[in-house]
């Protein structure tokens, strides 16, 4: 007796045969019909199936356990058998069957398929272009938001808690000393090493402290809190609002009237602003530190000497335009990481790609600038 | 109610079960069974713990204390092989469908079925089209979730959970946020698989249109006591069962003649 798999046992060979006589056909089906179990396959039945079959039916006596398995067989061919305009007689199949049969083919099938269109090589550059231009369209409309709320907020206009400020600026502040401290401190011992190695050929390690002390202080110490904060605080920006957009709370912010810029986006750009110049003063005094254990520990040069030359070697310009440099990279960490969790896909993936987005073109662009600030202190002999 | 052969078997056995996180007990000394082919409703009022019994039931959360038993066996007893045995058996279906939204509706329904079978594309893929075509998403397999509404997400969701022809299925609020000729297909198509696939059903909802349509029984938490009142047929509990179930079966008001009290 056939029986659903619920009451299964032990499967046995699932086989369907075709018998042909005129224009009838018969479909014998034998055995257990269950989910990776071995069966007949639907193509074979198919391939079998002679032209001008005006009427189908089943013949299932020898029919043990099935599951869906026997009725996708059968939908398929059912389908196969009714394109040729045959009649099929159902009376023999079980009545689970034949009411999940009716089931499948109770909403016709809709015509939405998919197609995919191979995109030839033309095509493919210019929407790219087009993506680009109005990529580059919706950045300029974001600073230009990002603006406003900014003017706003000086005239006291702009809807930001001060609480939610803080909070930023504890997350991406203090909280991100430990691992400033420790990437600042291995870059200083890293050029303090290279460095010396090099010196010692002259006779000139004590030099290592100039190197290390201008090359933290005017390149390094911002490049690497613009490196470290674009993975820890932009990637957390990018997946928060990301988040949030995925959950329709920036929709709700907008119902209400309250601009998610000026709530959102300000507070975290403002902290990112005031926390990296901050960041680079710590990142440069480690990186000097590092430098020290190197000098001091595989050189023969005092801690005195060290310092003292270190000090020598710097000056107030020097530490403005790291520090200058890093005001800049800490807007565009913030800017690139809230643009692209406020343009976030509504789909968890999309919340992936925009922080994958905001850490790459985070990290990019700070090279950029940190290239065009080199080009411009060289013209201007800073 | 509609006459079932073979209803009589039981198929979940909970025995005094307390749901509580940490310090916080949700419900306390649980004591109901479902039945094989049954659809079995467990309701009640906001947060009262209904999602969270539902979690218990597959195995997501441990309970603090009592037990649950699948076919005659604790699932706090089994091992991890044999848990995920008896959760092969379980088709759930989430609030928001819980659709993996880095796939596209195929891909998400042929993932349980390659993984926990061997068969070839062809016919992984016939089994699909078959499950799309169930739920009414025929030709639809191509798209993402992201592009879909949520009554169709919700039906892509059921299409997945009996991707594996399961004996259970779990629904998780299945009328949430659906418009009620939606709604009632839904309750249509519940029903048709517990008939087509010979599965038993359980449902948390608080939908009395749908309790009273297709529910066979049901469990009625009470948030306020934080113990269940009243186990069996709802139509009969609308009746004369205890007054906080009356009340919510008659969305808020006791039946003319009976007693008014505060319930609230």
């Amino acid at each position: 007796m056939a029986m659903p798999i619920s009451q299964q046992n032990a499967a046995s060979l699932g086989e369907a045969t075709l018998d042909f006589s005129g224009g009838d056909a018969l479909l014998r089906i034998s055995g257990d019909w269950i989910l990776g179990g071995s069966h007949t396959l639907s193509k074979e039945i198919i391939e079998k199936l002679p032209d001008g079959v005006k009427r189908l039916s089943f013949e299932v006596s020898a029919l043990g356990s099935y599951d869906s398995t026997l009725i996708s067989m059968l939908l398929r061919i059912i389908k196969q058998v009714q394109s040729g305009g045959a009649d099929i007689d159902f009376r023999s199949l079980p009545d689970s069957v034949v009411s999940m049969l009716g089931l499948a083919v109770a909403v016709p099938e809709a015509d939405a398929k998919k197609t995919s269109k191979r995109i030839d090589f033309v095509n493919r550059v210019g929407v790219r272009a087009i993506n680009i231009i109005s990529n580059t369209k919706d950045y300029i409309s974001f600073f230009g938001d990002v603006t406003i709320a900014f003017c706003k907020l000086l005239c006291g206009r702009a809807r930001m808690r001060g609480s939610d400020l803080m909070m930023i600026i504890q997350r991406s502040g203090p909280e991100a000393l430990p691992i400033v401290a420790l990437i600042s401190f291995l870059v200083g011992l890293i050029l303090a090493f290279v460095g010396s190695i090099q010196l010692a050929k002259y006779g000139s390690e004590i030099f290592v402290a100039d190197l290390v002390g201008i090359a933290m202080v005017r390149e390094m110490g911002a490049m690497m809190v613009g490196v470290v904060m674009s993975g820890r605080t932009g990637a957390a920006f990018a997946a928060e609002l990301g988040s949030m957009k995925v959950n329709e709370e920036i929709s709700a912010f907008k119902t209400f009237g309250i601009s998610p810029i000026e709530f959102l986006v300000l507070p975290r750009i403002i902290a990112l602003v005031l926390m990296f110049p901050l960041l680079t003063i710590f990142a440069d005094v480690i990186g000097a530190l590092g430098g020290l254990v190197i000098g001091v520990g595989m050189f023969d040069v005092s801690y005195e000497q060290y310092s003292s030359r270190t000090v020598a070697a710097l000056n107030l310009v020097q530490i403005s335009t790291g520090v200058g440099k890093s005001i800049i990279f800490g807007l565009i960490v913030a800017c690139i990481g809230c643009r692209m969790g406020m343009a976030c896909q509504n789909s968890s993936s999309g919340v992936g790609r925009a922080t994958t987005s905001s850490v790459v073109q985070s990290i990019t662009w700070i090279i950029v600038a940190d290239a065009i600030f080199a080009v411009i202190f060289t013209i201007f002999d800073i | 109610m509609r006459e079932r052969g073979g209803m009589q078997e039981d198929v979940f056995k909970i025995e005094n079960l307390t749901m509580a996180y940490d310090d916080y007990t949700v419900m306390q000394d649980l004591n109901f069974t479902v039945k094989r082919g049954e659809i079995f409703f467990i309701m009640g009022g906001s947060g009262c713990g209904k999602s969270t019994l539902l979690r218990h039931m597959i195995g997501l959360i441990h309970p603090a204390k009592g037990a649950i038993y699948y076919n005659g066996k604790n699932f706090s007893d089994a091992t991890a092989e044999q848990k995920q045995d008896m959760l092969r058996e379980f088709g759930v279906l989430y609030q928001g469908g819980a659709l993996w939204s880095s796939m596209s509706l195929s891909e998400n329904i042929m993932l349980p079925l390659k993984e926990f079978s061997n068969i070839g594309d062809a016919e992984a893929e016939d089994l699909v089209n078959l499950k799309l075509s169930l739920v009414g998403l025929g030709g639809f397999g191509g798209f993402y979730p992201s592009e879909i509404s949520g009554g169709m997400a919700k039906r892509a969701g059921l299409a997945r959970a009996i991707a594996l022809d399961p004996k259970v299925l779990f629904f998780d609020e299945p009328s949430a946020g659906l418009d009620p000729v939606s709604s009632h297909r839904l309750d249509e198509l519940i029903l048709q698989m517990r008939d087509c696939l010979g599965a038993t059903v359980v449902i948390v909802s608080h939908e009395l249109s749908s309790i009273f349509d297709i529910a066979d029984r049901a469990v009625f938490l009470d948030a306020k006591t934080k113990r269940q009142t009243a186990v069996g047929d709802p139509r009969l509990m609308r009746e004369t069962g205890p007054d906080e179930v009356r009340f919510f079966l008659n969305r808020g008001a006791l039946p003319a003649g009976q007693k008014e009290k505060s319930l609230i």
